[in-house]
């Protein structure tokens, strides 16, 4: 989590939201990362969230692991509570972190190694907790502290900077998700912001597990010819099957839907995602269906990215277990105890 | 020598043949008669099948741990009966279901021998295959109640307790009882057993096992979110405070609930989840046996530097490995104490009966609030799985919890800036502040080095200033953690140290020492880090006794570890084959040591 600090001066026409606060009152330290990760563009694209949905800073929890993904919650929003766990350790922390406190907001960075390796036991368990949060996946396919391992991600066919190519079958934190029932699952590219920052309003809005799988490429170790991984490829063969609008509560619905090919999404603030499928005969509300759609696209070396499934009924975690609203360090100690001569009662059993 | 209210009752059966209720209504019968009881169960790594015993010490004189000596078998277990038989002392009686023939060569001539055809009565008397397997154990029972004077009216008072609901089931027990209590009667005319005499010796007493008495104590503690992996002998510490929540955790204006308990995907998860709740300022926990220490261990070491409370509950078994799940040991002292890599060490509370695990749990939320940082419970499976004879629990109702040093938002407002990690008080323990609290308060919580203000650091001096400060948060830990109990019998310049469960044969052991005038002074400690006082105490003296239940003397190298003991002043008696320590090893192996030369 190395920073450096940053220079807190800004163009005093800089536009502010609700809360009388600028983009600059929502940055962090300095990225240390390499010139041209992709991860510094998903920093920027939450950044932008977070401002546009007028969240206040200490509101909101920034949770990781281990890894380069894992170091950006430091480069961003430095008014938050962050926790760099340990590595792959993450999705417990939050677990534990929303139990005790459901009015926070949640944002979970991760990375390929640190949710598909080390992290995937507690990654699908969250996922099958229905924790309601946003996890996000920045993914590019490879090791980046320990410089150019495989990660778990990469595909097939793919070429190190030196060495074989990859020959195991890669996990697909999509699909892996769709089989474990996570109720927002989107994909999108570091490289293409406009389709990122509605996609990750959504799933900060989403009430559920939501998951952003992000190809972020990594200029370092995996931007190279015969990456699967790389800037270039990921341009190629990237395709937009279902994109998000993010529509704020009472703001009125202005641009134009295509009947048949639209589907608004309401989510608990009164706001609304507005989804618009590229692909008219595309059902992001239907598992089975994503499945094979996502197997055949894949097959055909496509990857494809939006807002691939929803689901906006099931219950989230507290809800499923029954907790009060109250955060638990709120409620009184003397509420948490037997009533006085209760004790007593308690013996009699043991007698 | 059995002796009126000092007899050993033990029950050989198989797992899973519901033997355990019946073992408890003995038990708690010849409790209602005011004489101590100690209830030991000995049980198998298995669902059903394999043998298991249990083990029921009267004693008049309110010993704690097991007795060395079996004076009445009840040997129901066809399995394990030549053993069982072998195990009664000389004089003593051995009772077997004589439905069906017995080998003439499977006799003692220095014991008394009781066939009662249980299944017999049972099968006649009642229907259905579970009904009969659990009447024959209430049966015996009755057999014992006969031999050694148990009153019947206590008998069929508890029965009417237990059974307030099922009226039926009270007669057709009391009936199965009888079939015992009467065939006993009727047919036994060899020398008795000593009789179970009324006494005053168990008022304002309760008995209890150390899981139950755990989760009592996080219910008082306000213990909030408990996060586990179900691990033998620890689970029936997360049912219990399951069932006291469902009691007392219900938010009455809303109906929902006032905790939350999560089964983790394994303990690494688990240990995660508390560290994520406390962060949060919940009061959390985790119930684990060994196996989850090592799990946890990166973790604990991520809440000893980035300073988060939690509180762990290790009922101990028996090592290495998977070793015996079902069987005792002490022997995760120092997998505890410096769970982790790099610089670590933990605190650690050592109860010695469930009254301790009682009073321990609201104590471990303290000090894991108070010092930030992990704090360990120590018990084992002698202590979280068996019937202790312990004082009634007390809870003072104007006891305020010590939630540490947490800054409000009103006290973050009146700050200039806040800094985590700083030594403002001087006792090495900083100000901390809860996520969503106030917008001044932030900080970023991590594993990586990091400086007194709370950012990453590489930068040598920074990374040691804080380390160093942890060390003095050690320092104020020692004068925190609960000091040792110690007794003085006489001038001796030798001493017995324990900790733990040992603590009952220890005591035993030096009554018995006492009667043959070798007179040894006590100490048991109660927590890791030790007080000065532990110190005062060994210096005192010239060998001290660390008796312990592991191979490797995990205390004593504690001990030497923290203090910068003379080694050979510390004399090992190590006890770790599975069973709970009794007094007689203790004095066995003091004895041996004085013949040693060792003086005492």
């Amino acid at each position: 989590m190395s920073y450096i600090a940053k220079p807190r001066i800004s163009h005093p026409s800089i536009r502010k939201n609700k809360l009388g606060l600028t983009s600059r009152d929502y940055e962090g330290a300095v990225s240390t990362l390499c010139a041209g990760c992709g991860h510094d563009s998903v920093t920027a694209a939450i950044i932008q969230v977070v401002f546009d949905l007028d969240i206040e800073p200490h509101m909101l929890a920034k949770m990781s692991g281990i890894g380069c993904s894992s170091k950006t919650p430091a480069y961003f929003v430095q008014q938050s509570h962050g926790f760099n766990s340990v590595h792959g350790r993450m999705p417990s922390v939050t677990t534990g972190a929303n139990t005790a406190n459901r009015h926070l907001t949640y944002i979970g960075v991760s990375g390929d190694g640190d949710s598909l390796s080390i992290g995937v036991g507690q990654f699908v368990h969250a996922i099958r907790r229905n924790v309601n949060m946003c996890y996000i996946i920045e993914n590019n396919g490879v090791y980046g502290l320990t410089k150019g391992q495989f990660s778990a991600s990469a595909d097939i066919g793919s070429k190190p900077k030196k060495g074989l190519p990859n020959q195991q079958e890669p996990i697909d934190p999509v699909s892996t998700a769709l089989s474990l029932g996570a109720t927002y699952i989107a994909r999108s590219f570091s490289g293409d912001k406009a389709q990122l920052v509605p996609l990750i309003k959504g799933a900060l809005l989403h009430k559920g597990f939501s998951l952003v799988d992000i190809i972020s490429p990594c200029v370092t170790f995996n931007d190279h010819e015969g990456s699967t991984k790389s800037y270039a490829h990921t341009r190629e063969f990237y395709n937009h099957v279902v994109d998000v609008d993010y529509i704020a509560p009472f703001e009125e619905i202005t641009a134009e839907y295509e009947q048949g090919s639209s589907m608004p999404v309401v989510m608990h603030d009164g706001s609304k995602i507005m989804l618009r499928k590229i692909d008219a005969d595309y059902d992001p509300t239907s598992r089975a269906g994503a499945f094979k759609y996502l197997r055949e696209r894949f097959n055909a070396g496509e990857i494809v990215t939006g807002l691939l499934y929803i689901d906006d009924e099931r219950k989230e975690m507290h809800d499923l277990m029954g907790n009060v609203d109250t955060p638990f360090a709120e409620l009184p100690m003397e509420s948490l105890r037997p009533p006085q001569g209760e004790l007593e009662k308690i013996l009699k059993r043991y007698r | 020598m059995a002796g009126t209210n000092d007899i050993v009752i033990k029950i050989a059966t198989v797992n899973g043949t519901g033997s355990a209720s019946a073992n408890g209504l003995l038990r708690k019968a010849i409790f209602r008669m005011g004489v101590p009881v100690v209830g030991k169960n000995y049980f198998p790594s298995n669902i059903q099948g394999l043998p298991t015993w249990y083990e029921i010490r009267v004693t008049k004189d309110g010993y704690q741990s097991r007795s060395d000596r079996v004076d009445i078998m009840v040997a129901m277990n066809v399995q394990t009966y030549i053993q069982d038989m072998a195990a009664v002392a000389p004089g003593g009686w051995l009772i077997y279901d004589s439905t069906w023939p017995r080998g003439r060569q499977l006799d003692r001539d220095d014991i008394t021998v009781i066939g009662v055809p249980l299944s017999r009565l049972c099968n006649e008397r009642f229907d259905g295959v579970r009904t009969r397997i659990l009447m024959k154990n209430i049966a015996y029972v009755g057999v014992i109640a006969a031999l050694t004077n148990i009153d019947l009216e206590v008998i069929k008072g508890l029965l009417e307790e237990t059974f307030a609901e099922k009226q039926h089931l009270i007669a057709a027990n009391m009936e199965a009882i009888h079939l015992g209590y009467d065939y006993a009667v009727e047919n036994f005319s060899g020398p008795t057993p000593p009789r179970v005499e009324k006494m005053d010796a168990t008022r304002r007493h309760i008995v209890i096992d150390g899981n139950t008495a755990s989760a009592l104590g996080c219910v008082y503690a306000g213990a909030t979110v408990g996060a586990w992996y179900p691990i033998t002998p620890s689970t029936s510490l997360m049912d219990g405070f399951r069932a006291f929540c469902a009691e007392y955790r219900i938010d009455p204006e809303s109906g929902k609930r006032t905790y939350a308990i999560i089964q983790a995907e394994d303990e690494l998860a688990a240990i995660g989840m508390v560290f994520g709740a406390s962060w949060m300022g919940a009061r959390a926990f985790t119930p684990t046996s060994g196996p989850g220490i090592s799990l946890m261990s990166e973790f604990i070491g991520y809440g000893y530097y980035a300073e988060i409370p939690a509180v762990i509950f290790n009922v101990q078994r028996t090592g290495p490995s998977t070793g015996m799940p079902t069987r005792t040991q002490q022997s995760d002292i120092l997998s505890c104490a410096y769970a982790s890599h790099g610089d670590t060490k933990h605190v650690l509370l050592f109860p010695a009966d469930p009254h301790e695990c009682f009073t321990m749990a609201p104590q471990a939320f303290d000090l894991a609030d108070r010092l930030q940082t992990p704090v360990m419970v120590l018990s084992d499976l002698d202590i979280g799985m068996n019937d202790w004879m312990v004082p009634e629990f007390e809870w003072d109702e104007s006891y305020v919890h010590d939630r540490g040093k947490v800054l409000s938002a009103e006290d973050i407002e009146g700050m200039e800036a806040f800094y985590r990690y700083l030594d403002v008080d001087g006792d090495g323990i900083p100000y901390r502040t809860l996520p969503g609290t106030h917008p001044k308060g932030s900080y970023f919580t991590r594993g990586s080095g990091h400086t007194k203000y709370g950012a990453y650091t590489e930068n040598a001096t920074d990374y040691q200033e804080v380390i160093d400060r942890l060390d003095v948060k050690w320092e104020t830990a020692r004068q925190l953690v609960p000091e040792p109990e110690i007794a003085y019998s006489k001038f001796n310049n030798a001493a017995i140290l324990t900790v733990g469960s040992g603590n009952g044969a220890c005591k035993e052991a030096l009554d018995r020492l006492g009667e043959q005038n070798v007179g040894l002074n006590y100490c048991r400690v109660k927590a890791f880090p030790f007080s000065e006082a532990v110190r005062e105490f060994i210096d005192k003296h010239e060998v001290v006794y660390v008796v312990e239940q592991n191979r490797d003397a995990q205390l004593r190298a504690l001990l030497i570890l923290d203090f910068d003991l003379r080694p050979d002043k510390l004399v090992s008696l190590l006890h770790y084959n599975g069973i709970p320590m009794n007094a007689g090893f203790v004095v066995d192996k003091v004895l041996e040591e004085i013949s040693k030369g060792r003086a005492a």
